[in-house]
């Protein structure tokens, strides 16, 4: 099964696989099927977004992070406040918020990368904490509790405007998901993905082989946390405006909820919780939130103890095993 | 001058021994176990209700609840160790967090669609209210009481796991499974017992705490961060690290918000990440 030389692996690794391009050409159905979701398709590619962010660190690399809206949150801001003070055009914005939440991730790597285990998961879970009561207080800057009100974009490329049903939404950010998912599929597939698979399988081995953990760590929490901060500034041009919830711990469970339902450390795997969690979340909270959660937790229990390499993974063992009967 | 200042001291110490007799438990189940508990404050929430319920739909006193609090918080985390937990104590992390989560939720959902989002009201009886002047200093007689709790509890905990033979026991399953079990010493049973124990501290923390913090369904996860920033910062496994970490940020959190009231609830945030940057293991932790 191991080919014997590297780069023959990762070069059967990049190509692509018919399932793949079935699955983007279904991310174009609901401008033809489910017109009135167009709204919803938008968020669900933006938790998507967001939910890779995370993979490429905690799937790939194997650093749990429970404060990962922290990045967010910070996108967020950044392109609500830029736009807020007179500057609405959407892709600098864009750049503005990957740029911001990058450098934080940046600092922020240089912590992370000393740390493992359970005081990793206090101290990205601390920051977390530590930015959200600092936006809450600073409210001359980002509004407080009541958000951050008065965000304008103009339209994208001069000439699409945002709409109510969410037209330009969903293109938008499926174009930007389509995008940074292209990059991240090929960061994976190099000899650096390969590298950061190492970490993740061996933290001690890799740097007695001689490979740098702690700058990859480094390299790949800060485009990390850029990629987080590109998924919040999409949400909120696509909104318009920015609450306190982006910062939440809330919003980082959720979004390793996500990750861990569809199977981390697969690149649809964020993607794919994030169809289910959300159409799921947009049908069933209908009655009440509160009892959402209760659902949720249930799926938590039921993939950790039955499915431990997510939705994706069970699908692949699935296939597998159902391809070795047939041979 | 000096008044104020040891009136916040106490202030900030019995806020601390709170935040002890919450976190406790999970210095037993996080700290001796290894086992990432994040559903830790589902279990004092449980206890919690089981005294409001007691109280005020049975009219049960307020002491009397208090054993009640614990067994059902022991028992009920025996049945999720046997069920669930137990098959997890090798896995990573992540799995374990993930599964506690999965448990709070299902927890917050439950305790909302029981009891409704409302505050629950709390009756203390007549000779745990009000509160005596001495030396110009103002002590509230329930602050005391919990101070006293958190001692009480202390001493015990640390004379029963350090000094007997079933705290031996248990110190030796955490430490080597396989080895323990050659010796003849029923791993699973222990392991059972310790969960049980520190999950009833749990319910006994939730039961007393509830007088001051107020109990509603998103107690599991509001206080959730409090306990782990206790144990983490205190140290895994280590009870008097527990102690003096509580102690430390309750101290910092009540002097923070009366004398630097704009930094508010940051301080202690940056006490635990400036702790945790210094000791990554923890005041007194020894992994």
């Amino acid at each position: 099964m191991t080919p014997a030389e590297p780069h023959l692996y990762l070069q059967a690794q990049i190509r692509w696989h018919r399932l793949e391009i079935a699955f983007w050409v279904a991310t174009l159905l609901p401008f033809l099927l489910f017109k009135s979701y167009l709204v919803l398709a938008s968020q669900i590619a933006i938790t998507g977004l967001f939910a890779l962010s995370l993979d490429l660190i905690l799937g790939y690399a194997g650093i749990v992070s429970l404060g990962h809206a922290a990045f967010f949150g910070l996108g967020s801001y950044a392109a609500g406040i830029v736009s807020k003070h007179g500057w609405g055009e959407p892709l600098t914005g864009l750049v503005i918020a990957a740029a911001v939440a990058g450098l934080v991730g940046y600092a922020a790597s240089f912590v992370i990368a000393r740390f493992r285990h359970l005081a990793l998961i206090m101290i990205t879970l601390g920051m977390g904490l530590l930015l959200h009561e600092a936006a809450n207080s600073a409210s001359w800057l980002t509004g407080g509790a009541d958000g951050l009100q008065g965000v304008r974009m103009w339209p994208l490329f001069g000439y699409f405007k945002f709409d109510l049903y969410g037209v330009t939404a969903y293109t938008y950010s499926l174009a930007v998901l389509f995008l940074i998912f292209l990059a991240a599929r090929r960061l994976i597939h190099s000899p650096f993905g390969l590298s950061l698979r190492g970490i993740r399988e061996n933290p001690v081995r890799m740097p007695a082989i001689g490979a740098p953990s702690r700058a990859h760590i480094r390299k790949v929490y800060t485009i990390s946390a850029a990629i987080a901060g590109v998924a919040g500034a999409l949400l909120a041009q696509t909104t318009q405006t920015v609450s306190l919830e982006v910062l939440s711990f809330q919003r980082s469970a959720d979004v390793l909820v996500i990750l861990i339902l569809g199977g981390a450390g697969r690149l649809y795997g964020g993607i794919l919780g994030a169809v289910i969690y959300m159409v799921a979340r947009d049908q069933l909270s209908g009655f009440n939130p509160q009892y959402w959660y209760f659902w949720i937790g249930i799926m938590l229990i039921v993939v950790v103890m039955f499915l431990p390499n997510g939705i994706l993974g069970g699908l692949a063992r699935f296939g597998a095993s159902s391809r070795a009967k047939a041979a | 001058m000096i008044g104020p200042l040891v009136g916040v001291l106490f202030d900030g110490f019995a806020y601390g021994m709170l935040l002890f007799l919450l976190s406790v438990g999970l210095s037993v189940t996080l700290g001796m176990m290894n086992f990432v508990n994040l559903a830790h404050c589902s279990f004092a929430m449980l206890g919690g209700y089981v005294t409001v319920t007691l109280m005020n739909g049975l009219g049960w006193p307020f002491f009397a609840t208090l054993p009640l609090a614990f067994l059902a918080a022991a028992v009920v985390s025996v049945v999720l160790e046997r069920v669930l937990y137990r098959r997890l104590y090798r896995a990573t992390d992540l799995d374990q967090c993930l599964l506690t989560i999965g448990i709070v939720f299902v927890s917050v959902a439950a305790a909302a669609y029981i009891y409704g989002t409302i505050q629950q009201p709390v009756r203390l009886p007549a000779y745990l209210h009000g509160s005596f002047v001495l030396m110009g200093i103002n002590f509230a007689v329930y602050r005391l009481f919990l101070v006293g709790m958190a001692l009480v509890i202390t001493l015990i905990l640390v004379a029963s796991l350090e000094y007997t033979r079933f705290g031996a026991q248990v110190r030796a399953a955490v430490d080597n499974q396989r080895m323990a079990r050659g010796l003849g010493i029923n791993v699973d049973g222990a392991f059972a017992v310790t969960f049980a124990l520190g999950s009833g501290l749990a319910g006994l923390g939730g039961a007393l705490s509830i007088a001051i913090v107020g109990l509603d369904p998103s107690f599991a996860f509001t206080y959730l961060i409090y306990v782990l920033i206790v144990v983490s910062t205190g140290g895994l496994g280590s009870i008097g690290g527990s102690f003096a970490a509580a102690a430390l940020l309750g101290i910092s959190d009540v002097a923070g918000k009366y004398y630097v009231p704009q930094l508010g609830s940051f301080l202690i945030y940056l006490v635990m990440l400036g702790m945790l940057m210094w000791r990554p293991a923890g005041l007194f932790g020894k992994r």
